[in-house]
């Protein structure tokens, strides 16, 4: 009887252990391919209002009401095996961006509070930041481009022109500058822009953005001020100059000779 | 009555007869009711949601159905939701608003009324795929390559519950064959039909009704929420000659146990799905659809009758 016992406890004690390997076996697996396809997440520009990554994920229920609520079709659902989560609202502002509706259907349509209700203005998005590759940008190339400035929605503010002289000099180029404080990541920019491929895109912020430490001292910030971006636009410094050129000096660097 | 041309099967004095299908089609057609009503129902929910995703189908100036089975909103107003995907966020240890838990407790309430199954074999976008897989292995008539226990079901729910818990995320509906397939139908084709592939060729080739009946988290979740299930399939005891035929067409056959459904007069399970294939099946018409206050009463009245009769 006593062995019998023991030999029942044995058993029953192998087979919970056997039961609980087979359960952390599966568990590890699936939490593996759970992590893989949450960290995704920096390709997929999400709908206005939602929250930061981790809790998006949690909180969306992939039930596609944003997608339907959104009135220009801008949103659609990651399929299985896209290099996105599966089944969560994201868009491309190549082939579509977001218009920015002042009424925000896809944040009121959504029932789980992944896109957050405290965002007031549809102003104060940031479904990501529009940065620039002035490296094929047509306007930084010395062409009169400007589209994206033109297309912003969040005219002047977002995407600004700056004057600068062109690094060959002799003429004024007028280049867009981004501005995080006020992009929102509709990608209209990305969508307008005239390049074979875009030369300006939207991209999730934190990819991008940098963050300088609250210990630096920058130069002309008062103690307790704000340092404000002012780029340098002298009114003369784009002109064209009066002066006999001197093949290979900088037209700025004349006022030096001897 | 026994001394016929071929010695009969009897039980408890009644001659044991099979089914046959009618030989008519509105014979067929009747025989085939539930089966037809239910493919109808599925293939509606799903044109519902797809109508009012693509072809903007309103009603009173409001979508009709926005969503999909996850979570929706009907007509604008009354949202629905998953409730085993929003226990599951729960888990995740994130709080959800208030529209999305409204919404599941709605459909909750509604399931464990109608039976919580009923989801599995009227609305569940896979069973049309797993029901071709079954019917098929009966036609090859292809032999079990695995035992599963169907307990693994209910392992599967803990599991899934603990994942969740553990990862910050719903364990179930990131890799969700069902949730899968219903959105890819409504908002575009993409890898996620491998998903169901999968599960076509493992309920043929390798179990039978194996996901449904063995694994699917989803379905054990609306086993254990249908235990309150008011529609039910009565059981009369007085005409039934145990032929078997019900067991043998049901996907979840444990279901019919016949002697607890004798004492009760009524199929008990919560893993029934309500999907009405037994009922037609019965030569002795011995199961019907029913609600469980009226099998109660006609159990209590078929007892007086025969204590009189005593």
């Amino acid at each position: 009887m006593a062995t019998g016992a023991g030999k029942g406890r044995r058993a029953f004690l192998i087979r919970l252990a056997q039961g609980a390997s087979l359960a952390a076996a599966a568990g590890l697996v699936w939490t593996y391919v759970l992590r893989n396809q949450a960290r995704a997440t920096p390709f997929a520009l999400r709908p206005p209002g939602a929250r930061d990554e981790d809790e998006f994920n949690a909180l969306c229920i992939k039930c596609g009401q944003c997608v339907n609520a959104c009135p220009y079709d801008t949103l659609r659902l990651a399929t299985a095996w896209e290099p996105r989560p599966i089944g969560s609202p994201y868009f491309l502002p190549r082939e579509n961006p977001c218009l920015m509706c002042p009424d925000i259907p896809c944040r009121e349509a959504c029932p789980t509070g992944a896109l957050g209700r405290e965002m007031e203005r549809i102003e104060d998005a940031r479904m990501g930041l529009a940065v620039i590759d002035t490296e094929n940008c047509l306007s930084w190339q010395g062409l009169r481009c400007e589209v994206c400035y033109l297309a912003c929605p969040v005219r002047g503010k977002a995407i600004s022109t700056e004057r600068r002289l062109a690094p060959d000099g002799g003429y004024v180029q007028m280049v867009p500058w981004v501005h995080s404080e006020h992009c929102t990541g509709c990608g209209v920019c990305e969508n307008r822009c005239p390049t074979e491929e875009a030369s300006i895109r939207v991209v999730e912020a934190r990819l991008v953005q940098g963050r300088m430490g609250a210990h630096y001292r920058l130069r002309g910030a008062e103690p307790g001020g704000v340092m404000v971006f002012d780029p340098p636009a002298s009114p003369d410094a784009g002109r064209p100059s009066t002066e006999p050129t001197v093949p290979g000096l900088d037209a700025l660097n004349l006022g030096d000779l001897p | 009555m026994n001394h016929g041309q071929e010695a009969q099967r009897t039980w408890n004095g009644r001659t044991v007869r099979l089914y046959h299908l009618p030989n008519t089609l509105s014979g067929k057609l009747w025989a085939w009711r539930y089966l037809i009503l239910r493919r109808v129902t599925q293939f509606s929910v799903l044109l519902l949601f797809f109508a009012t995703a693509h072809w903007a189908w309103v009603v009173a100036g409001q979508p009709l159905i926005s969503g999909n089975l996850s979570a929706s909103s009907l007509l604008g107003v009354i949202p629905l939701a998953d409730p085993f995907a929003v226990l599951q966020i729960l888990f995740s240890r994130h709080l959800l608003a208030t529209e999305v838990l409204i919404g599941a407790a709605i459909v909750l309430v509604s399931y464990a009324l109608v039976g919580g199954r009923v989801f599995c074999s009227w609305v569940c976008p896979v069973n049309p795929v797993t029901d071709l897989a079954g019917w098929l292995r009966n036609r090859f008539d292809l032999a079990n390559a695995l035992h599963l226990n169907r307990n693994l079901r209910y392992y599967m729910v803990a599991l899934v519950l603990v994942l969740s818990l553990v990862a910050g995320l719903a364990a179930f509906e990131w890799v969700s064959p069902i949730a899968m397939l219903h959105r890819e139908i409504i908002f575009g084709i993409g890898m996620g039909l491998i998903g169901v592939a999968g599960i076509f060729l493992f309920d043929l080739m390798v179990v039978r009704h194996g996901w449904c009946g063995h694994l699917c988290p989803l379905g054990a979740f609306y086993a254990l929420v249908g235990k309150a299930a008011q529609v039910r399939i009565r059981f009369d005891e007085t005409t039934c000659t145990r032929c078997g035929e019900c067991i043998r067409v049901c996907p979840e056959p444990q279901v019919l146990n016949l002697n607890q459904a004798a004492r009760l007069g009524r199929v008990a399970s919560g893993e029934c799905t309500n999907c009405g294939r037994c009922v037609p099946i019965c030569p002795e018409d011995s199961l019907s659809f029913d609600l469980r206050p009226l099998i109660n009463r006609h159990n209590q009245r078929s007892a007086e009758t025969s204590a009189r009769r005593i």
